[in-house]
């Protein structure tokens, strides 16, 4: 072997070390199609559940979720958006666990305990928020929290893998503030952000890298 | 310091001694578990290979307990991190000009 292909081959291992160490690189693109899938799955059951399905467009679905009348309603669209984020988290464990064994990459690692650290605190600081709009009956604020810091959430987590999370973290964020403009069409840009945006970024994401 | 003309360093001709610098240099630290899994080597060829480099005052070792089980992790130190970046270029340049 000649010593510039000794070098050239040095590098390569430098670059793929650094990335394989501070970059965790087994997210799948699938958890994001059925992450969105789920999503709106999940919006088309509550939109059937709680109310009239041709009603969604209108502002009448603020109207059902904060009347005074609809404790029920609220309990069932909670459980439904309960289960979609359990399904959602489980399916991303799951297909980022597959891609890591296909890979010959180890899941628990320090950075990929790094990146939930940095996932968690904004998703369970929004938690906690939209909890406290709740009970404070801000209703129109509880859609732009959720979509808020969750995109604070991947654009935090960005850091530790790949770039595309901390653009869609931006999108989410986004999304967010213009639904909290306009807080009526808030089941549309719920849909908009957890459905449309996680299957464009999972088919791009699969594309590129899987 | 053995620095060739050239600006590349021996002590980072050994690739296993480039992988260590390579992580360490993208990470505040790491731990000697995780180091082996990463660069897939033994326990012992890694530990010589951590020695020979803390020796050189490249990388720093920080011992400490986790409840009653031993953590060692490794960081880079400021002389450790010039040189490799000084490795680094210097193989960049190398590359580039032929």
């Amino acid at each position: 072997m000649n010593s510039k292909s000794n070098y050239f081959e040095d590098l390569k291992i430098i670059k793929k070390v650094m990335e394989e160490s501070s970059r965790f690189l087994s997210l799948s693109g699938l958890s994001g199609l059925f992450a969105g899938l789920i999503a709106l799955v999940g919006a088309t059951v509550a939109g059937l559940l709680i109310m009239n399905s041709r009603i969604l467009l209108s502002d009448e679905f603020f109207t059902g979720l904060s009347s005074d009348g609809s404790g029920i309603h609220r309990a069932l669209l909670i459980t439904v958006l309960s289960l979609v984020l359990i399904l959602a988290i489980g399916i991303s464990v799951y297909f980022s666990y597959r891609r890591s064994l296909r890979q010959g990459l180890k899941i628990w690692t320090p950075v990929s305990k790094r990146l939930l650290v940095n996932l968690m605190v904004p998703l369970v600081t929004g938690g906690i928020s939209i909890i406290i709009l709740y009970v404070q009956h801000e209703w129109l604020l509880i859609i732009p929290a959720m979509l808020i810091f969750y995109g604070l959430a991947l654009v935090s987590a960005g850091k530790f893998t790949y770039n595309e999370v901390f653009y869609l973290g931006l999108a989410e964020i986004l999304t967010g503030l213009l639904c909290a403009l306009f807080p009526v069409y808030g089941f549309l840009f719920w849909c908009f952000g957890f459905g449309f945006l996680h299957i464009a970024y999972g088919l791009i994401m699969y594309r590129k890298y899987e | 310091m053995k620095v060739s003309i050239s600006g590349l360093n021996k002590l980072f001709e050994n690739r296993i001694r480039l992988g260590i610098m390579s992580v360490l240099m993208v990470n505040n630290s790491y731990d000697f578990n995780s180091l082996k899994e990463t660069l897939g080597v033994t326990d012992g060829n890694l530990a010589s290979h951590l020695k020979a480099l803390e020796e050189n005052y490249l990388i720093k070792v920080n011992k400490k307990f986790i409840g009653r089980k031993p953590n060692t992790s490794y960081s880079v130190t400021e002389t450790g991190a010039q040189l490799f970046r000084s490795h680094l270029k210097a193989l960049e340049d190398i590359i580039k000009s032929q």
